[in-house]
């Protein structure tokens, strides 16, 4: 079985991430990035089932020259090979842009046969958790999202998905769209031999004509939505910090009562 | 005036609290419409009338039941074709988005997740969402198709506005792509008798700080009619549900009051709370970083300090 994982690089969430002013894009330059935390789970699922169904696992991202270090990263985890979409006219995508992307890029790495498409369930920047299901539109295959348990057996694809108000186990035929939990397993660190071994692995690097879009169909430009303005939040005002000397939670029922919570 | 489409957010015919909230602020931009696909518009409709809707559309097919999201993304792209709305609103949950993710692809509109807020601003409609973990606010608009915008529990508060509410029955052909991923069980989340961790007012969540003990979380979360929360540490440790997870990875909340009882406020966690109104935190580390955000905190044991705040609350209701 032949398995796509999408990645991302993201800026580091422990960093202080921003915007550009000119543009009002998320800041990608200047600030460090590294491979979405939740999109590790998705390469360690894919790795998984490489493994039990004797697959080969391509890794595709779509972002700036600086993106391949998300590459890198699942390629020491043990993917197979890398694919990188990198092209200037990219830059400010929005979602449905990045979908039309990513769909043309599975479509190109798989001769247009896709297997299994993984993903995580969102990015830690942008956090929309929409790209999946954009991509599974795009591409007409089953979407099976937010799995934190996957099954494949018999060409047929089952995971659970836990809702606000249900677990639903979802079930689809391959070919088929999978979007992961951070539930779903605990993803491998990549060993000395892995990181090794990735120096070697292939990786392609695609314009958006390789594709064959129209450079015109994506970007800051071709976005349907526009960030309008962006400020810092205002840090919070210091609260006040009592230290509990034995009359700790009737003081906090106090703060709740002068609140008007009880 | 134009005709904005609200998606009923429905569990069974049951409907949940943000569909009112939906309805209110969909009135900002112009007459709401109510989609209502699946059982139970009959007895939905007085509420879906009372917050402001003038028409309930209402489509019953197995197949959105049935199937994951696509059936009922198609079942909205047929309203949105038909109706030319001035915007579409859904809940910003997994399903909502995912559902708005893909009539925006269908339809060519832009789509804004996780919106806190939205008005007519300038005959556009423009958006609030929090970023970053909450340490940025962007607006933002849609600028090319049907606005589409999900916005998150607990945006406004709810206010009636009587229209007519008047059904009308629409059907749409789903195609067979749509019927691809069936939900082939469902097993409903067991009642904890606990409002819904992102329709509630007020949360207490537990972390590392319980050591697997939330019985003095729950009974403090109890005491004040509060949904139950858990840190990413307590779920991976196996202490508490997934699906009560607060944070990055779990749920966004963004209740009037958010009390974290041993919870050292990684980013992680900040992601999923840190739009609260009021932020309160019992820590016996006076170095975590959740103090930093509160508005209240007590530096101490929970396991003394929420006990006797349970009584004190216990007490002060009567």
């Amino acid at each position: 079985m032949n398995i796509v994982v999408c990645v991302k690089y993201v800026p580091d969430a422990q960093s202080d991430r921003t915007f550009n002013a000119e543009d009002n894009t998320t800041d990608r330059a200047n600030v460090d990035g590294l491979l979405s935390e939740i999109d590790e789970y998705a390469v360690e699922e894919a790795l998984r089932l490489a493994e039990a169904h004797e697959g080969e696992v391509t890794v595709l991202t779509v972002g700036p020259e600086r993106a391949a270090d998300a590459l890198k990263k699942a390629l020491q985890m043990g993917a197979d090979k890398g694919v990188h979409v990198c092209d200037d006219a990219i830059h400010g995508s929005d979602a449905a842009a990045t979908s039309l992307v990513l769909a043309g890029a599975i479509t190109k790495a798989t001769g247009g046969s896709p297997e299994l498409v993984l993903m995580g369930m969102s990015s830690t920047d942008g956090v929309m958790g929409v790209v999946p299901a954009m991509v599974a539109e795009r591409l007409g295959v089953p979407q099976v999202t937010f799995a934190s348990e996957l099954t494949i057996e018999g060409g047929r694809v089952r995971a659970r998905r836990d809702g606000d108000t249900a677990s639903d186990t979802i079930e689809a035929s391959l070919p088929a769209l999978v979007s992961v939990t951070d539930q779903i397993n605990e993803p491998r660190y990549p060993s000395f031999k892995g990181i090794m071994a990735a120096k070697k692995k292939p990786v392609e690097t695609w314009s958006v004509a390789d594709l064959g879009i129209d450079p015109a169909q994506v970007g800051l430009a071709a976005a349907w939505t526009k960030v309008t303005a962006f400020a810092k939040r205002p840090p919070r005002q210091a609260g006040t910090i009592i230290t509990d000397e034995g009359d700790g939670g009737r003081k906090l029922a106090e703060f709740l009562s002068a609140g008007k919570f009880l | 005036m134009a005709e904005v489409l609200v998606l009923v957010d429905h569990v069974g015919g049951k409907l949940r609290k943000s569909t009112a909230e939906l309805l209110t602020l969909a009135r900002r931009l112009g007459e709401p419409s109510a989609v209502h696909i699946g059982p139970g518009a009959e007895t939905a409709q007085v509420t879906l009338a009372k917050y402001g809707a003038h028409k309930v559309y209402v489509v019953e097919d197995a197949a959105a039941e049935e199937y994951l999201v696509a059936p009922q993304a198609e079942i909205l792209a047929a309203l949105v074709e038909r109706t030319s709305p001035a915007a579409l609103l859904l809940t910003s949950t997994s399903v909502g988005k995912e559902i708005a993710a893909r009539v925006a692809v269908k339809t060519g509109s832009g789509v804004i997740t996780d919106a806190v807020d939205v008005n007519a601003v300038d005959g556009a409609v423009s958006t609030t969402q929090s970023v970053f973990a909450g340490s940025y606010t962007v607006t933002a608009t849609v600028t090319q198709g049907t606005p589409i915008v999900a916005l998150k529990p607990n945006s406004a508060p709810i206010a009636a506005s009587p229209a007519a509410g008047v059904i009308e029955r629409v059907e749409v052909a789903i195609s067979e792509a749509a019927k691809s991923a069936r939900i082939v069980a469902s097993e409903p989340k067991k009642a904890t008798g606990r409002p819904e961790l992102t329709e509630a007012a007020i949360v207490v969540s537990g972390g590392r700080g319980t050591g697997g003990d939330f019985s003095p979380v729950e009974a403090f979360a109890d005491s004040l009619g509060a949904a139950v929360g858990a840190s990413r540490a307590a779920v991976d440790a196996g202490w508490y549900p997934h699906s009560n997870q607060v944070g990055q990875t779990g749920k966004q909340v963004s209740p009037q009051l958010y009390v974290a009882c041993g919870i050292s406020g990684a980013i992680q966690h900040r992601a999923g709370m840190q739009t609260s109104k009021t932020i309160v935190a019992v820590n016996k580390d006076e170095e975590a970083p959740i103090f930093e955000l509160v508005d209240f905190g007590v530096v101490g044991d929970l396991f003394n300090v929420l006990p006797q705040a349970t009584e004190a609350v216990k007490a002060a209701k009567g």
